[in-house]
């Protein structure tokens, strides 16, 4: 089964590089583009075919190291 | 007294704290490995600067689940002196030894510079022999010291007096102008509840001595050592 996981910083938080890029599409003249928020992707491989089992894994995974959810949040998908 | 210094994969600040507690206070300086689980014998704990694993995933990640944290943990809860600095401070943070993040500057800038900070506590063991008030100048060198916690926590590390630095100007004065990195109430470093566990982000290892120029940091240093003499706790051995 394979995880695709998304972390970005909580929304409220100050994300500096969302600020940062979302200034230079402005400046390209992406007028359109607002609220940018810079997070981290990842991609794993689990040694486990059942949904339920692989669903609890990945939450744990985030929970205890992936993010850190004073300031950031996590979702992902499953696919077998 | 016997300081430990933990060495992390990546830890480069670790021989300067080293030298200034063995050359600069005359006191023993144990470095300690990683991958250690035992701590035996020492009076303090240093986690040192520097860019354990790589700063991957997050500053101090990985480096909480080091095998020596387990009996680092246990030497804080048994009331044991814990001093994180940089680096440091950003593992005790993410091993959850004392409140809040640290999420990237303000400036998005890797920042290398002196600063000033103010002693908002001088009644804790690391700030003992200093004046309340106090102003230090102490280098900063990171790229996420941009302390950040939620309101109800930052309420009571103001109510409790565990905000020990904040980034000031030259004369004092706790002003956004003088916060480099963004930090929430320009915290440059808090204690836990307890109070035997501190961590800031500037580098007072860097300046503990005359011939460098500038030894504001020895005072940090002295008050650990003073306060471990009057407190003269016995060496402990900690088993994870």
């Amino acid at each position: 089964m394979k995880a695709k996981i998304h972390i970005t910083l909580k929304s409220g938080i100050l994300d500096p590089q969302g600020k940062a890029i979302e200034h230079a599409l402005e400046t390209l003249g992406f007028k359109n583009a607002c609220n940018v928020r810079v997070g981290k992707y990842l991609e794993l491989e689990l040694r486990e075919t059942t949904q339920d089992r692989a669903e609890a894994e990945v939450k744990a995974m985030c929970e205890k190291l992936l993010a850190n959810t004073i300031i950031e949040e996590y979702r992902y998908e499953l696919a077998s | 007294m016997n300081f430990g210094v933990i060495v992390f994969p990546g830890s480069n600040c670790d021989h300067d704290c080293v030298h200034v507690i063995s050359s600069v206070l005359g006191q023993k300086a144990t470095p300690v490995w990683h991958k250690e689980t035992t701590l035996t014998g020492l009076d303090a704990i240093i986690l040192p600067g520097g860019f354990s694993y790589g700063d991957y995933l997050r500053t101090g990640a990985i480096a909480r689940f080091s095998p020596v944290m387990g009996a680092v943990k246990t030497f804080a809860s048994e009331g044991g002196m814990v001093l994180g600095i940089c680096n440091g401070f950003q593992i005790l943070l993410e091993a959850g030894l004392l409140p809040g993040a640290m999420l990237r500057n303000q400036s998005l800038s890797f920042i290398c510079k002196d600063v000033h900070i103010k002693v908002e506590n001088a009644a804790t063991p690391f700030t003992g022999l200093c004046e309340s008030g106090q102003v230090l100048k102490i280098p900063i060198a990171h790229a996420d010291g941009n302390y950040y916690t939620d309101p109800v926590t930052l309420a009571a590390l103001q109510a409790n007096a565990q905000i020990i630095f904040r980034y000031c100007r030259s004369d004092g004065k706790v002003t956004p102008e003088a916060n480099p990195n963004g930090s929430l109430d320009n915290i440059a470093g808090i204690r836990n509840a307890e109070g035997n566990v501190l961590g800031l982000m500037p580098h007072p290892e860097r300046c503990a001595e005359d011939v460098l120029g500038n030894d504001d940091g020895r005072v940090i240093f002295l008050s650990m050592l003073d306060a471990l003499k009057k407190a003269s706790l016995q060496p402990k051995t900690v088993v994870a």
